[in-house]
């Protein structure tokens, strides 16, 4: 019988890795089922539940937040995302990083610039003291 | 101590996030083997005007030379690029890359600190989407990423890669030679937008954790002189202590010696 090869990675691990039967992925347009020798065919996955029906006809479920399907005819690679996204939530970690880029470099930065300071001060004072001693025994 | 058990944690999860690297490489190999109608913006090259850094340092310090290494290492690009008159933009992650350019200077977009003993792709989205969004408005023409290469637990090496735009990939795979394209689902700009966003996303992460394993090799190797370098000092004073000590001995017996002498004598 004909099988597919199955690849689930993401950014943080590989998940599963294996001969099937058959895929099914929640792909944006519906779900999508894939059997062996597919066309090929790239899409986007939303939240939902990866199927996997191995060799032996046994189920492997796993949860995705989305990410990208991509479909060779002997390959499926399923690229899972480890981040909830979407045009919002990115857009505002954009804009997080920059004003937090923003705070570091002004004023908003005073509190850290004013401990790195006290920091340094306690490093001069102690090495004054050093050298005090020092001088003492000679 | 700390720092071996660390690394070991560290260098799992850089073998962790080698499939994901490995497969949208693969995927995007195929997909310029493709013929789409649309070509992406981000895998064609442009006149160089101003380009973009992404700059990965360690959090915290006492880590040897590293970070010196690495910011030594993107001053010299900057300075090339300057050369050229060609403006440098910069996205800095970790804390000690944020206070080196502040003391510097330079045009800072983006920053992501304290990203912890796990680096996460969460954190590090931000900083990349204002330069991917920088890239596709077209204010900078191309992008880089600086960070130190993990080569083993003695050595740490600082690189720069160029994300954008994406180079060819040659998978050397003959099966896909023929004309053919992808069915895409939505469409193809779409498609190409996310999966090539997430192709970047994955290079930065793991030159991330890259980064966090050798921060914790450098931190070993720093502890390790530092550790040494104190044994030699309580060596040192130990033998001036015995020393002071066994010359006050001496003296107290000749001094009672001597007077012993001079009652019976």
């Amino acid at each position: 019988m004909a099988t597919i090869k199955v690849d689930i990675v993401s950014a943080e691990g590989e998940i599963h890795s294996g001969e099937a039967r058959m895929v099914f992925a929640p792909a944006r347009m519906g779900e999508v089922g894939i059997a062996p020798r597919h066309a090929p065919l790239l899409t986007a996955l939303k939240p939902g539940e990866v199927r996997v029906e191995d060799v032996d006809g046994k189920e492997h479920f796993f949860y995705i937040t989305g990410g990208i399907l991509e479909v060779q005819p002997h390959l499926v690679t399923v690229l899972a995302d480890t981040a909830l996204r979407g045009e919002q939530l990115d857009e505002a970690a954009a804009l997080a990083a920059q004003q937090e880029a923003e705070e570091a470099l002004k004023g908003a930065s005073e509190e850290t610039d004013v401990a790195r300071a006290q920091q340094e001060l306690a490093e001069a004072r102690a090495r004054y003291r050093a050298a005090q001693k020092l001088k003492g025994k000679r | 101590m700390v720092a071996a058990t660390k690394i070991r944690k560290a260098r799992v999860q850089m073998e962790a996030s080698r499939p994901y690297a490995q497969r949208i490489r693969r995927v995007i190999g195929h997909l310029a083997h493709a013929n789409p109608d649309y070509k992406h913006p981000f895998l064609t090259e442009r006149e160089v005007k101003r380009v973009g850094f992404i700059i990965i340092s360690t959090d915290r310090g006492l880590c040897g030379g590293l970070n010196v290494n690495l910011f030594k290492t993107a001053i010299g690009e900057i300075a090339n690029w300057r050369e050229q008159h060609v403006e440098v933009d910069l996205a800095l992650v970790g804390a000690k890359s944020v206070q080196f350019f502040r003391r510097l200077g330079g045009n800072v977009v983006g920053t992501a600190t304290h990203l912890g003993d796990k680096p996460q792709v969460n954190d590090l989205i931000g900083s990349i989407k204002i330069m991917l969004d920088s890239y596709s408005a077209g204010t900078i023409d191309r992008l880089f990423l600086i960070h130190n290469e993990f080569v083993s637990t003695m050595s740490q090496r600082p690189e720069v890669s160029t994300l954008l735009p994406v180079s060819a990939i040659d998978l050397g795979d003959e099966s896909l030679q023929d004309h053919w394209d992808y069915i895409y689902e939505p469409d193809a700009e779409e498609l190409l937008d996310d999966i090539l966003m997430r192709y970047i996303e994955s290079q930065v992460y793991r030159g991330a954790v890259e980064n966090f394993a050798c921060e914790m090799a450098a931190k070993m190797v720093a502890m390790k002189s530092a550790t040494d370098n104190a044994g030699e000092i309580i060596d040192k004073l130990q033998l001036a202590y015995n020393r002071a000590r066994q010359g006050a001995i001496t003296q107290e017996i000749s001094e009672i010696v001597g007077g012993a002498a001079a009652v019976s004598g």
